[in-house]
């Protein structure tokens, strides 16, 4: 056998694998913004929601001692952060740059001072059992794609699922028109009796629930802890990849992919003990975002109503 | 909406006074908040926000400690308040802050033989230059390829925090301390900015006091501060009218990231005299807060700014008895950014018998 192969194929697998894991909270995040933009609300706020269900679910998890119920405490947790983002983007109509931005900072200081009233201060963390691999019978004993889909945890698979599951919601049910009406053209979709409002509220909410599953994931199912701003900017790196994926889940999938793997680069370089920074390869991700952005920028073009609150009886 | 035999109904015109207390409101709900959450985290709210009221202006060097953090709230807030005036929501204060107090701490380094009072100028322009510059990026890509600067800005903020936590640990570290704190070599002494006696107020108060008379005078009293004025209330009008609306805005984001950079070269020349990680302590947050609090005006700038310096420097003197400011004072700028809007809408409705 020739060895030189071999290490290239399980450097690839290890890396494509590595780079699914890294990318679920990015997909996840990213898929519940184009839900929410789609309907015509620009949450950016999702970085605030992130850390939110991050520290949620990891303290439902120390509490309840199941990483399950903890999930829920972290969905729970950020349908309330995105009720308090609807209920400013969608009822007060205030500007959701303004509004999404205090969502960001009160997510990021709450998670934070949450975490020191419910665990004090340490000098070691407390870390949880987590969500850990889930092999799937059969598929995860195929050479190389095994590895790489079939040995995730739960949340990357539910993840991927995501995908052509809303991509089918947007495209072919009623939900979906409405959703798409209502973020593309809301006069109209009130004229035919859709109620603009209702629509709104149940995307940014369903959209922060799937945020909080993305920083969930961070906490217990990658580290297994929860530390300040833990997140890292992966928000709106995920806002970044729904323009790039063009507000649909499918482009969005590959977009996330891409992030995934550039952080899974970076980590596999490090480990290598190349002589380059470290602080270098931590960049790598923030500045992809940036160049990724300014490629899309000409061809992105959002639903029509995004960011513009729905008055009935104007425009 | 009717209830209790009280009707909301919308004002037809807001009294400039209620306007002017929606503010005031946001503040003093804060404080109920911050009362609120020192309760959660097991502390006597009443008692903690006493201390926090003495821990910030008990006596001359609390005062001092509190007027610091403010000056450099104030210079950060400017910028913020020139940028959201545009209408670019400038989030990278705290990478432009870096990039600043890096450009001063290399300047006071490289030139430490040339007279403070020549030097003293020579930091600030380089500061406003490097923190221009760091804004520069966010404006060009705003202004050319409409990229959503909420998000290059953040972007900028992580590049800024990894090259200074680089530049500390390698080509700027100090070399006589390998193995001790990652942290670049001391500025001489005689160029550090000088103090009030007893404390560690520096000379950034007179600097911000300034730029907030420069950045007034900027805003209303010029061609460029017009049109900035212009483009925020409306780059389509301001197009038709004439004026170059990407070039304002690149120009806009200039004057706030340049800003935010003389906030950071104050910290190392007035403060920590040496280049260190965690310079910036959420000051591009903070500043954002006071800008939007003030309403966009830099004089109420100051009066904000002293307020949030007070309650960061109050709850740090709190520490010892809670363990939890930093996450506490985050916690209450995100509240504060949305009993703003809050507020704002409020003052637009009225309570009237049926």
């Amino acid at each position: 056998m020739d060895w030189n192969q071999f290490f290239q194929e399980a450097f690839i697998v290890s890396l494509l694998a590595g780079a699914v894991r890294l990318s679920t909270p990015i997909i996840l995040a990213a898929l519940g913004e184009v839900i929410s933009e789609r309907s015509g609300v620009l949450n950016l706020g999702v970085e605030g929601v992130m850390l939110m269900g991050a520290f949620g679910s990891f303290w439902g998890e120390t509490v309840t001692g199941s990483p399950w119920l903890g999930l829920v405490i972290g969905m729970l947790i950020g349908a309330l952060m995105g009720l308090i983002m609807a209920f400013f983007s969608v009822t007060l109509k205030v500007d959701q740059v303004i509004s999404g931005m205090g969502l960001y900072l009160f997510g990021m200081g709450m998670s934070s001072f949450l975490y020191r009233i419910a665990y004090g201060v340490r000098t070691t963390p407390p870390s949880v059992e987590g969500l850990s691999g889930l092999h799937l019978p059969v598929l995860s004993d195929l050479p190389v794609v095994g590895p790489i889909l079939f040995q995730q945890d739960a949340l990357a698979y539910i993840a991927i699922l995501l995908v052509p599951v809303l991509s089918f919601v947007l495209a072919r049910t009623t939900l979906g028109l409405k959703i798409r009406a209502v973020g593309e053209n809301p006069q109209a979709a009130d004229t035919l009796g859709v109620s603009v409002n209702a629509v709104r509220y149940l995307c940014v909410i369903f959209g922060s629930v799937l945020a909080a599953l993305g920083g969930a994931h961070v906490a217990i199912a990658h580290l297994k802890l929860f530390g300040d701003n833990m997140t890292v900017g992966r928000g709106f790196i995920a806002v970044a990849i729904v323009y790039f994926g063009k507000w649909r889940p499918a482009m969005t999938l590959v977009g996330a992919l891409v992030f995934g793997g550039a952080y899974a680069l970076q980590l596999w370089i490090q480990a290598t003990g190349a002589p380059i920074p470290h602080q270098i390869l931590l960049m790598l991700p923030y500045i992809l975002t940036i160049l990724i952005l300014a490629l899309v920028a000409r061809q992105a073009r959002g639903p029509a109503a995004l960011t513009k609150p729905f008055r009935r009886g104007e425009g | 909406m009717r209830f209790l035999g009280l009707r909301v109904e919308k004002r037809q015109t807001i009294p400039p006074l209620l306007r002017a207390l929606a503010p005031v409101l946001t503040a003093a709900l804060a404080l109920a908040a911050s009362g609120l959450l020192i309760r959660l985290a097991g502390g006597d709210p009443i008692e903690s926000l006493r201390m926090i009221a003495v821990g910030a202006f008990g006596n001359v060097q609390n005062l001092g400690e509190t007027l610091v953090k403010a000056s450099a709230l104030i210079i950060v807030g400017l910028g913020m308040i020139v940028a959201f005036r545009s209408q670019v929501a400038n989030i990278g204060g705290e990478g432009q802050l870096i990039l600043g107090a890096i450009a001063g701490t290399w300047v006071g380094l490289r030139f430490a033989d040339l007279s403070p009072l020549l030097l003293f100028p020579l930091v600030v322009v380089a500061a406003f230059a490097a923190g221009g510059a760091w804004g520069a990026i966010a404006g060009w890509l705003k202004a050319r390829l409409q990229l959503n600067e909420v998000i290059v800005t953040i972007m900028l903020n992580y590049l800024a925090i990894y090259t200074l936590n680089w530049l500390v640990r390698g080509p700027m570290r100090a070399p006589g301390l390998a193995g001790g704190f990652p942290q670049s070599e001391a500025i001489e002494q005689a160029l550090w900015w000088p103090r009030l006696a007893g404390t560690r107020l520096h000379i950034g108060v007179i600097l911000a006091v300034f730029l907030c008379l420069a950045v007034s005078f900027i805003l209303y009293k010029t061609p460029w501060g017009y049109r900035m004025r212009a483009v925020g209330a409306n780059p389509e009008a301001a197009r038709f009218g004439g004026i170059n609306v990407g070039r304002t805005l690149v120009l806009a984001m200039v004057l706030s990231g340049g800003l935010a950079g003389i906030a950071g070269a104050g910290e190392i020349f007035g403060l920590h005299h040496r280049l260190l990680d965690g310079i910036s302590s959420g000051y591009g947050y903070t500043g954002i807060v006071v800008a939007l609090l003030a309403k966009l005006n830099p004089f109420a700038t100051i009066l904000t700014s002293v307020f949030f310096a007070g309650l960061a420097v109050g709850m740090e003197a709190m520490q010892r008895s809670l363990g939890t400011p930093f996450a506490l004072i985050a916690s209450i700028q995100g509240l504060v950014v949305l009993l703003m809007l809050l507020s704002d809408v409020l003052v637009g409705y009225r309570l009237r018998r049926v």
